[in-house]
Order: structure tokens, then sequence, then C-alpha cells
């Protein structure tokens, strides 16, 4: 610690090129931190996907619809807990262009199972006694400007209502929060007793997909076996998995997103590093007579060594330091796509791979330089 | 006397005897040229995704051709025509008529899970069921492996984008649809559009598997000519029998790709934005080095009689052709490596994947070059500026 002063004094005998430098390398770590969110936005929900919860669907294709009856069916199955359905309504509100996920549940048994999503007792006391009661996610009854008890019409575009209309008109009773990071607060949920009983005869009874809380998370393969050979060689033939396995599954419908995010950041880091390396290279040879005169009053080889390297530490660290907050703040501040993507912030396991990165970062660009400063033989040096 | 004339006689020399003593700052002129490139390279490939999906989605509309789907419906999959209304569609007035009659096809719209080539994970792959005149509305429809599918019995076609994207449906594979085999029996094309995602099979086929009675989802239909749409539309909406949502094959694939377009651009510049910052900065690094290396040479010129002005113009310039090496590797590479890949991704408007092209366009080259200028020449700004400044005295007296 006592050649800090050493240190920052080297780093401020080229202020200018030092905080261009420096802005490189807080660039490079502000997109590493802001794609790293967008990543996760693209792959929502994994990351808090419950290891208990299994999701199951029609085999042929999530669009088909199964029995409502396979609730009971699925909770006699031994390590099934229980089963709540969902069904994507597919609506819009006012406009087309303002879609987002709508969907009919049971309430009880809904918030039982995803605890997540947190209401108050006079919300779901609300929720439990009115037919056409709805509630809505924070975020997205943000972006309508909803409040408790304003009513509120859904147009649909798949399920006309029995009597061939196509307004839904629901009672907002409730607006829940999310219960961790990474929990959806933009989806509508309302009951499916109403649902049921307003949509058409064909549409009756079914519901597009369950969640199924299991006993033991060691044991999903095997109860999602036991799930599908319950419906195996019927109408409607299933396919369970586990709910992050699912997840997973239909973010790489989008597309490889992991690969594509890293390719980029691992090309700015490419470049941010010649940029860095070529500073502190510059550093050392400007300075051949000074490091000379520090090992000629002393300083060991692996002392001018660390020096160097002290140096590339400090400059990376102030840099990628100041790069990960502003990704932080920016990130916070709101996703750039206005609310197509549903979630939108940087984990915690990311940020720790930032400062990695920090370290990796300033070693690689300094380390040649170093060991050259390190090499330094005195006389010659002297005498340039 | 000659003011002008040797006013750029000036910059020419400056400029000459900056670019002949390039290889002196290789290391760091490297760098500005290298991260430049970079910047340039992602910019392009990502906007060539966003390309890619508009190219495949203007190559499926004709402007003779329309789309009708329920009311309400913003997709085919959301849509639902009865027999009834499609017969009351096709003999609406307009539309373009051949030896079979109305050139209009019936069809419906599910999706089924097919593995990911890429990820083995099931992706919503569409299957249309399609009535006799779908290869004749459908864009440039044309079967380039096997034979086309018989009428009336449960055997595939699919498109080339499907074929290549997902796994199991070669000719001579088969897929499972409602608890049968159903066996690919060919591979279409069809101009680049985003039926190539598709699997198509005889409409009646489908509707019998899916127990949809005699009920459709959409009716794409040829007009006689592309003026004859409004005549087309307002028949369909004053006829009390029906209530559908006719629309232009163009206006309808544009709203379908809207929003993947917007996002993918949207990030894709945002990204580029940050990054061309980060360049910049960089790009000032070299150039003040640059500068500062010079700072006799510099002085001196200024002593003989040189103008600041072509001092500045020198760095500048200087700059500029660096960002311009940049701009071209890294368009160059983006497209020597990205042009015509090809890739499958879920259109969220219609929920079923579409398969494409990335496409590295001129318009695209050029927005990377100009990027590239851009950086250079903030990059070079401050430092030219600078050298302007350089009192010629101290400069001089410099080791």
């Amino acid at each position: 610690m006592k050649y800090l002063a050493l240190i920052l004094s080297n780093l401020k005998r080229h202020k200018l090129r030092t905080a261009l430098t420096m802005l490189s390398i807080l660039v490079a770590f502000l997109l590493f931190g802001y794609l790293a969110a967008i990543r996760t936005a693209f792959t929502a929900g994994i990351d808090v996907a419950d290891l208990d919860r299994l999701i199951v669907r029609h085999k042929v294709s999530l669009i088909q619809l199964l029995p409502a009856s396979y609730e009971a069916r699925m909770e006699q199955i031994e390590g099934v807990d229980s089963a709540v359905g969902q069904t994507w309504f597919g609506g819009y509100y006012q406009e087309q262009r303002n879609q987002f996920a709508q969907m009919p549940v049971k309430p009880d048994e809904f918030l039982d199972m995803f605890p997540e999503y947190v209401l108050s007792d006079d919300e779901k006391e609300a929720w439990l006694s009115t037919r056409t009661g709805a509630i809505a996610g924070r975020q997205i009854a943000e972006r309508f400007g909803w409040q408790v008890g304003d009513k509120v019409p859904i147009t649909a575009s798949i399920w006309t209502k029995a009597d061939g209309s196509q307004v839904w008109d629901f009672d907002l009773v409730g607006i829940y929060d999310a219960g961790e990071k990474g929990t959806d607060d933009t989806q509508f949920f309302f009951r499916y007793d109403y649902f049921d009983e307003s949509r058409p005869d064909w549409g009756k009874g079914l519901v597009g997909w369950y969640t199924v809380r299991i006993d033991d998370p060691e044991r999903s393969a095997e109860v999602s076996a036991a799930i599908d050979a319950e419906f195996a060689n019927s109408q409607a033939e299933t396919k369970a998995e586990p709910e992050g396995a699912f997840l997973q599954g239909f973010a790489n419908q989008i597309g490889d997103i992991g690969f594509i995010m890293t390719s980029i950041v691992g090309m700015v880091f490419f470049t941010i590093l010649l940029v860095a390396g070529n500073t502190m290279a510059y550093a050392v040879r400007e300075r051949t007579n000074e490091l000379a005169v520090l090992k000629a009053v002393g300083f060991t080889d692996s002392g001018v060594l660390g020096l160097v390297l002290g140096e590339s530490f400090l400059l990376t660290a102030i840099g990628g330091g100041i790069g990960l907050t502003l990704a932080w703040l920016m990130v916070s501040a709101g996703d750039p796509t206005n609310g197509f993507l549903v979630t939108f912030f940087i984990p915690g396991r990311d940020m720790v791979y930032g400062v990695i990165l920090i370290a990796v970062m300033a070693f690689v660009a300094g380390i040649l330089p170093a060991m050259q400063a390190q090499r330094l033989r005195i006389a010659d040096a002297l005498r340039r | 006397m000659a003011g002008p004339f040797n006013w750029i006689s000036q910059v020419a020399s400056v400029s000459l005897f900056n670019v002949r003593t390039v290889h002196k700052r290789l290391g760091s002129s490297l760098t500005a040229v290298l991260g430049i490139a970079g910047v340039v390279a992602v910019m392009v490939a990502v906007l060539s995704i966003a390309q890619g999906i508009l190219r495949a989605m203007e190559s499926s509309s004709a402007p003779e051709n329309v789309i009708v789907l329920r009311s309400g419906a913003t997709a085919e999959m959301m849509s639902g025509l009865g027999g009834d209304d499609v017969r009351f569609i096709s003999e609406a007035p307009g539309i373009a008529r051949n030896e079979d009659g109305a050139i209009a096809s019936a069809e419906l719209f599910v999706i089924i899970d097919v593995k990911k080539q890429s990820t083995g994970t099931d992706a919503n792959v569409p299957l249309r069921g399609v009535t006799r005149a779908a290869p004749s509305v459908h864009q440039e429809f044309s079967i380039v492996e096997g034979r086309m599918f018989e009428w009336g019995l449960n055997e595939l076609v699919v498109g080339v984008g499907a074929s290549r994207e997902f796994r199991g449906l070669k000719v001579g594979d088969s897929i499972e649809v409602a608890n049968e085999q159903w066996p690919v029996v060919g591979l279409f094309e069809s101009g680049g559009g985003v039926s190539e995602a598709e699997i198509w099979v005889d409409a009646a086929v489908l509707q019998t598997a899916y127990r949809r009675g005699n009920s459709y989802q959409s009716v794409y239909a040829k007009l006689e000519s592309p003026d004859g749409f409004q005549a087309f539309k307002d028949a369909l909406t004053a006829d009390p029998r029906l209530n559908v949502r006719p629309m232009r094959e163009e206006d309808y694939y544009a709203e379908q790709s809207e929003l993947l377009y917007n996002v993918v651009t949207g990030l894709g510049k945002l990204i580029a934005v940050i990054m061309g910052i980060g360049a910049i900065f960089g790009a000032l690094n070299t150039m003040y080095t640059a500068v500062a290396a010079r700072a006799r040479e510099i002085a001196t010129l200024r002593a003989l009689g040189f103008h600041s002005g072509p001092v500045v113009i020198s760095v500048l310039l200087e700059s500029l052709m660096l960002a311009f090496a940049g701009g071209v590797v890294g368009a160059g590479l983006a497209w020597l490596a990205f042009d015509g890949f090809t890739a499958a991704t879920l259109n969220f408007a219609s929920f079923s994947q579409i398969t494409f092209a990335f496409y590295v366009s001129v318009p695209l080259l050029i927005q990377g070059v100009v990027l590239a200028m851009v950086i250079g020449f903030f990059g070079g700004l401050f430092p030219a500026i600078r050298a302007a400044r350089l009192p010629i005295a101290t400069a001089l007296r410099e080791q």
C-alpha cells in the first residue's frame, strides 16, 4: 500500500491519456453489465424457476389445449402435491399494440402455487369474492395507469365470448408485486370460472398448460414420466418437464442469446484490451529512465514488476468499477424497448463476473510491459 | 498571390508527411483501426439480422396479394373462418382466376413442436394446411426435392428453411401429428419468404386430424391488380354475412415483423452507440499520441510559415483515414462472416418460428463506414486543435 502514492502519481503524469484509457475501459464494462441485463431479460424466469415445479403441456405444441379434468388426475399421481392450470388469453387493452400476458386461473390455488406474486390479504379476499375480478402486475398497472377498483376492458383476439362479443370487462381488485428479482410483474390474471362460463362451447373445459408442484425436486424426472404415462395414448398426450427446462427451451426458441451476447462482449473486450495494453506499453517505454533510477536506488526487479502491474490494476479497477456502476444505474432506469423485456436487471452473479473480468483484464494488459520493466538492466537503461 | 493553391499544397504536404510516418506509430494506429473495426463489425452484424428478417418478410408478399383474417385477429393463429366465410370471400370482386377457378387459398395454421437443430430444444414450427390454389398464390413456390404431397393423404412438404434449422424434417423422415406418423415427401422454396420455415399439408387432412370441421383460419388470394384492393376490401366489409379483416399481404407482413424488427434494431443501435463512444476514446488516445510525438515537426512547419489550418486538417485527415480503414475492415469482416448466415428465431407476433438469412446490405455497409468516419472525426478533432495551438517556441525546445 505504501507504493499507492507512487502509482497514483504515475497515473497522473499523463492525465489525458489516463483519463481516455479509463473511459474506454469504463465503456467496455458498461456494455458488459448492460448486455448481462439484456441476456437475463431474454431468458426471463430461468434463474427464479422453482425446482419443485413442473410445467405440463400438450405434447404436440403449447397452443393445443388440455382437458381441465387432468388437474384432478395429476393430483392423484404419487409425488404430485398440486396442479394449477393456466390458459393464454391473448387479448389487448384498447389498442392492438397494447399486448401483454393475460391468463385465467383459479385464484386460491394459483396464489398458493406462485408465492412470488405478492398480493395483500384484502386484495386476495376481494379477488375470491369478485367473479369478474382480476389482478395485474405492478409494472403493467403503471404502464396503463390502472388503479385498484378500475374497470379494465380487454379485447379478446382468440376467445370471443359465447355471445359473440370481443370485449371482456374485468374489475381490477388487486395489483401484485414481484416477490423476488426476476419475477414477471407484467401479467394479468383473472378468474377461470368467469372465463369458462363466458367462452364459447368449443373451448369449455379446456386449459392451456399446468404448473405442477411436486413433493421432492430430486424426483422431478420420475414424476414427469409418471404424468406423461398417465395420459399416454389419449387424445391429448402431455409433455411434463421442470419449470426451468421449459423456460430455457422457450428462450432457445429465440436463438442462442447467450452465445450472441458473449460474442459481442468478447469482441468489445478484445479491442479494449488492445487500447489498455497499448497505453501501459507506452507508460513503460516513456519511463525507462525513471524505472532504471528506481532500480538503482534499491527497488528489486519484482518490485518494479509490481509497480507496473499495480498501475494497470488501478487504472482498470477505477474504469471498470465506474463502468459497472453506470451499467447498474442505466439498467435501473428502465429497459430500452419500452416494456418488451419483462424483467430488466443485472443479476448479482454477473456483477461478480464483472469484477473477475476487471482483474483478468488488468493482468493481461499489464503483464507484458511489467515484465519488460522487470528485465530492465540499469546500466543499459540509464545510457539511453 | 496564389493563396488558395498555397493553402491546399500545404495541406497536401503535411498530410503526406503524416501518412508516410504512420508506420512509426504502428502500435497505436493499429489499435485505433482494430477498435473501430470491432465496433463496425458488431453493428453491421446485429443490424444484418434485422435486415434479414425484413427481407424474408418482404419476399413473402406480392403487391397484388391479400390475406383475410377474422376481424380482431392480429395473426393467423388467432383467427377463425367458417367454410361459408371462405366461399363468400372467394367470390368477392377483383380476385384473379385461372382454369381451376379463383386464385384463393383457404388455410389452417397450427404449430407443432420440432427440435431445433442448434439447441435440441422444442421450437414452435408452423404447420400449414393449404388448399389447391396455394402454390399459385404464395410467392415463387416450387418443389426443389422429392415431390408435392398427394391431396387427401397425410403427406407433408417442408420449407427449405425449416428443413435446415429443425431436426427430422428431411425427405424420408416423418413427424408425429395427432398420434400418427406423417411422412415428409418433398422440400419447397418460396423465394426466401417466411413460408420456407413452414410445413405444408392438405388442409382437409389437417382439419380432420385437429377436428376442425370445415373451418379455416385465413384466406390468401391474388387480385387481378394491386389497384383492386380497395374494391375488394369494401365488398368484404360491406357484406353483412362476414366479419373479417382484409389486408394487403405487404401490410400484414410489415405488421408481423414490426416488433421483432424494432427490438433487434433498437438493441443493435444501442450497442453500437455505446461501443462507438468507447472507440472514440481509443481514437482520441491514438491521435493525441500521434500529435505529441510530432510536436517538434509541427512546430518546425509552423515556424517555416505553414498555417495552422493545414495542420488541423492534416491531423483530422490522418484520423479519418485510420477510421476509414477500420470501417472497411469491420464492414468487410461482418460481410464475410455473416452475409447469408442462416438462423431461425421466434416471431412473437405469430408465436412461431421464422427462418431467415443475415443480410449485410449495401446501405448497411455504408452505415458502418459512416459510423467509423464519425468516430474518426471526433477522435481527431481535439488532437487537431491541440496541434494547431501548440506554442511554437516551447514545442521546438522539447527534446
